[in-house]
């Protein structure tokens, strides 16, 4: 057990640590560089309790997608930072009551939360124990028939603010030529080519 | 104290000579896969290509290598020099990784996890990052216009990779890559997924940044794309983590389609062969279909590239997923453990 206490211990810091510099980096680029690593960290801690799938879906979906597409927006923002920070202790006070609000309210939540007797057993009753089958099949077994509606409409609320992204971006310039394939494909040579007699010193 | 020892030193003692004997032995497939690469490139353009260093220039790769790791290293003075460093780092520690779920025979596998090919998805989709942090922290025109090419086309083409390995694992009814292989004792996948196979295999093309797809590094375009600034050693490791991570590519391609270490035919004279050699057989035909593509199909525009992965492999293999999910289940063959 003493293995896993240091490796729980060494990527718990290291979470702590990097989440800690993703806000206090001077620099956006190594802020999400970071980010990244807070994500691998929390992974390699996925994979101390067992949970072996959530832990790669981690990666995969947050740092092989997500990140990638932070990456990409701040590394083509072209904002001068030196700049945003210039004002940084005019919005202090501001900046500080909405934290200090925040906090306060969490708290409040939290120090009246009382468990529901029900819910340990919910929470028991799902899923097997972690020996008799693996968690990919556990997870599975929950999503796909439990709570089968409510995953489809998580989807559809995805679905829904993709195309709403697209509609909203989406322009079609009128005098812009494109490549329809289609019309290339059934191109023949009758459409395609055209002979002409050229008389000699007469030209076209 | 002994048992801290006892429990933990000797499988860590284990594990590090495992992963050390499989990083040689990987590092000396690499050199001479690099070496054939160069010479089938050359044979179907009827040159020669290296034969000078050694017979018939076997030994070309390791005269680069000392070449390479003898030459100055230049940072360029507006790099930002910690992730321009890391970045070739990144891209090797991730191409190497990579291999440590991978079975090369029967029970011949450094870590048999449960969701392998989870794994191996998630290492090759984080190999955009040594591409982007490259041409970002070179600070250079022509890093950058390349990084983000590189970063869109590896995202794209990794949307329709995990359709493909979702139609696998659905036929095979587990994630653990040997579970996939063993699987394949009736029929190889590469039968009753052949559209499957060839998405895949163009696939692995443009997430390896091999041509006809390699716009990330288009030298009549961006001269040499993420890896303008790089030179020596650094240089060196992008190569090496290309090359590791094409044949990690082509072991894919072997696992999922064309049985990993199993015989083609199951009698006599074939299975008293090893596993790990058909295993490599398979992975370096995988490889000459590689080499071959690159050195006959022309480099496609970027367009054509967006469309190939968007409108044509998406819709085919999210087709192909329903159509092999409908299969299983109509006909009740939906695998059990």
């Amino acid at each position: 057990m003493i293995g896993t206490a240091i490796a729980f211990y060494l990527f718990a810091a290291i979470t702590v640590a990097a989440g800690f510099m993703v806000i206090s980096a001077r620099n956006p680029v190594h802020s999400v560089l970071f980010l990244i690593l807070a994500f691998f960290n929390a992974a390699a801690l996925f994979v101390l309790l067992g949970a072996e799938f959530l832990a790669l879906i981690l990666v995969i979906v947050y740092v092989g997608a997500v990140a990638v597409l932070f990456l990409f927006v701040v590394m083509m923002l072209d904002v001068d930072f030196l700049e945003l920070r210039e004002g940084f202790l005019q919005y202090l006070p501001v900046g500080a009551l909405v934290g200090i609000i925040l906090l306060i309210e969490l708290l409040l939540v939290l120090g009246s939360w009382v468990i529901a007797p029900e819910a340990a057993g919910v929470a028991a009753s799902p899923t097997p124990a972690i020996t008799a089958v693996d968690n990919t099949r556990a997870l599975g077994q929950v999503v796909y028939t439990q709570y089968v509606y409510l995953f489809q409409a998580a989807g559809l609320i995805l679905l829904v603010a993709m195309i709403g992204a697209i509609v909203l971006t989406l322009r079609h310039k009128p005098n812009v030529k494109r490549q329809v394939i289609a019309h290339q494909v059934a191109r023949t040579r009758e459409t395609g080519v055209e002979l002409k007699k050229v008389e000699p010193g007469q030209g076209l | 104290m002994t048992d801290f020892l006892v429990g933990y030193g000797i499988p860590l003692a284990i594990i590090v000579a495992q992963s050390l004997a499989l990083i040689v032995a990987l590092l000396l497939v690499t050199a001479y896969v690099l070496l054939a690469d160069r010479k089938i490139w050359a044979a179907v353009q009827l040159r020669r290509g290296p034969n000078v260093v050694g017979a018939f220039g076997l030994l070309q790769s390791f005269a680069d290598l000392l070449k390479f790791v003898f030459k100055e290293i230049v940072i360029p003075a507006g790099a930002n020099k910690g992730i321009f460093l890391l970045a070739p780092l990144v891209t090797v520690t991730l191409a190497l990784s990579g291999w440590a779920v991978i079975p090369l025979d029967a029970r011949m596998v450094i870590a048999d996890i449960n969701v392998g090919i989870l794994y191996i998805f998630a290492i090759s989709s984080l190999g955009v990052y040594g591409v982007i942090m490259a041409g970002w922290a070179s600070n250079s025109k022509y890093p950058f216009l390349s990084a983000l090419r590189a970063a869109a086309q590896m995202v794209s083409y990794e949307v329709s990779i995990g359709f493909v390995i979702v139609c696998v694992l659905m036929t095979a009814g587990s994630l653990n890559l040997s579970a996939i292989v063993e699987a394949q004792r009736t029929v190889w996948y590469f039968i009753p997924h052949l559209p499957m196979f060839v998405i895949f295999f163009i696939s692995a093309l443009a997430e390896t940044n091999r041509p006809p797809f390699d716009l990330a590094e288009a030298e009549s375009e961006l001269v040499a794309g993420f890896m303008v600034e790089y030179s020596s050693t650094a240089y060196m490791m992008f190569m090496l983590g290309e090359y590791v991570s094409i044949l990690l590519m082509c072991a894919m391609t072997t696992i999922l389609f064309l049985g990993g270490w199993l015989p083609p035919i199951d009698i006599a004279p074939f299975n008293m062969v090893p596993g790990v050699i058909w295993f490599l057989l398979k992975v370096f035909l995988v490889f000459f279909m590689f080499a071959m593509v690159k050195a006959f199909v022309p480099r496609y525009r970027y367009d054509q590239l967006m469309r190939l992965g968007w409108k044509v492999f998406l819709p085919i293999s999210l087709f192909w997923v329903v159509l092999t999910a409908g299969v299983l289940v109509g006909f009740d063959i939906v695998p059990q453990h």
